[in-house]
């Protein structure tokens, strides 16, 4: 084969942006395109479950959905060195503050996803108790719909999290 | 031990209260008496050897809002040594609804307590640690009672007060430097 470029895609090959040439053993691309692909292939998220959906998330990360295709599947005990918070589950005003301290530990790039309608927007909780929606608390990149949301659904949501990676010029 | 025999036995150990005995869905011997009797029944119902109420299960509040006595607290007492159970029922006012503390009989009582304060605001008098207990410290009002506003909408509290002073913390970092320089 002779000469082919391609511009490789998913998770998994050489980004959009790099080149790659079959008959010459070297990548061409930008540092910025490469730190990208490094932040979405391996988005490790903190180990943060909160209530019923954490049951979900564990099932994402487990052999029949199996989060690994991705590169998110290792769940860290410490916010010092995870990317990602799941927020799984409603949040408690009580559970807030915790939350934040979490999310502030975790060192930069980080994200956020809000899982399930009750991290959303307070569910079906619409009490003094819960909070009405995590982004009162931390910023949320991705929201996943759902009561709770199916791994699958929690799969594309760090899918299309992976995109917003890959869209953003890394600081 | 049979519930006609339980209740003899309550009366007779306690002569001077009136006990209410109330009916109940379950198995259990419900029985009823004034807020002002529970410092001298509840160390008897504890220490009895007839009755040897030694657990305190639980501590529960009612609110029957907007009945007279509004406020009930429930003690559900165990008696691991004659295996049988009895639960008191006190009624209190709704205007300022306060019963003495039972901590000083079972210690497991403290929780307990804390907890019927923060969401029923029912006072326990000579309670040793008179905090809330799921709420936040500076929360207000008693999120149980039934004229409660449940759907209020307030700003999430995202900081915790400081823990440690600025000097402490200080302290702390300049001992933690010192620890590191020698290992």
């Amino acid at each position: 084969m002779m000469g082919r470029h391609e511009s490789g895609v998913g998770a998994g090959g050489p980004g959009p942006g790099m080149e790659f040439d079959a008959n010459i053993p070297v990548l061409t691309t930008t540092v910025e395109k490469m730190v990208q692909w490094a932040r979405r292939s391996s988005i490790w998220p903190v180990t943060f479950g909160l209530a019923c959906c954490a049951i979900e998330m564990m099932a994402m990360s487990c052999g029949r959905y199996d989060i690994a295709r991705f590169g998110a599947e290792v769940f860290r005990g410490s916010p010092r060195q995870s990317d990602l918070m799941i927020v799984a589950g409603r949040v408690s005003r009580k559970m807030a503050p915790a939350l934040r301290r979490i999310y502030d530990q975790m060192p930069e790039p980080k994200w956020v996803i809000s899982m399930g309608a009750c991290a959303s927007i307070g569910g079906v909780f619409d009490n003094y108790a819960v909070v009405q929606g995590v982004d009162q608390v931390v910023p949320v990149d991705v929201y996943v719909p759902g009561c709770p949301p199916r791994p699958e659904s929690l799969i594309y949501g760090i899918v299309q999290l992976q995109r917003k990676i890959s869209s953003r010029k890394p600081v | 031990m049979e519930a006609q025999a339980l209740e003899h036995t309550l009366r007779e150990a306690l002569p001077e209260v009136p006990i209410e005995r109330l009916p109940s869905v379950d198995l259990h011997v419900t029985i009823s008496i004034p807020g002002q009797s529970v410092p001298e029944a509840m160390p008897i119902l504890c220490r009895h050897p007839g009755l040897r109420f030694t657990f305190l299960a639980d501590v529960g509040g009612v609110d029957f809002w907007p009945r007279e006595p509004r406020f009930e607290v429930v003690y559900t007492l165990v008696s691991i040594e004659h295996r049988h159970r009895l639960r008191v029922r006190v009624r209190l006012d709704g205007a300022d609804p306060h019963v003495t503390t039972v901590s000083s009989v079972w210690p497991g009582a403290v929780w307990l307590e804390r907890e019927v304060w923060d969401l029923f605001g029912i006072v326990f008098d000579g309670h040793p640690d008179p905090r809330r207990l799921l709420m936040p410290d500076d929360w207000e009002g008693h999120p149980l009672r039934k004229d409660y506003p449940v759907q209020i909408r307030l700003k999430p509290q995202t900081a915790e007060p400081m823990q440690v002073t600025p000097e402490e913390f200080r302290a702390n970092v300049a001992r933690d430097r010192l620890v590191r320089r020698h290992q």
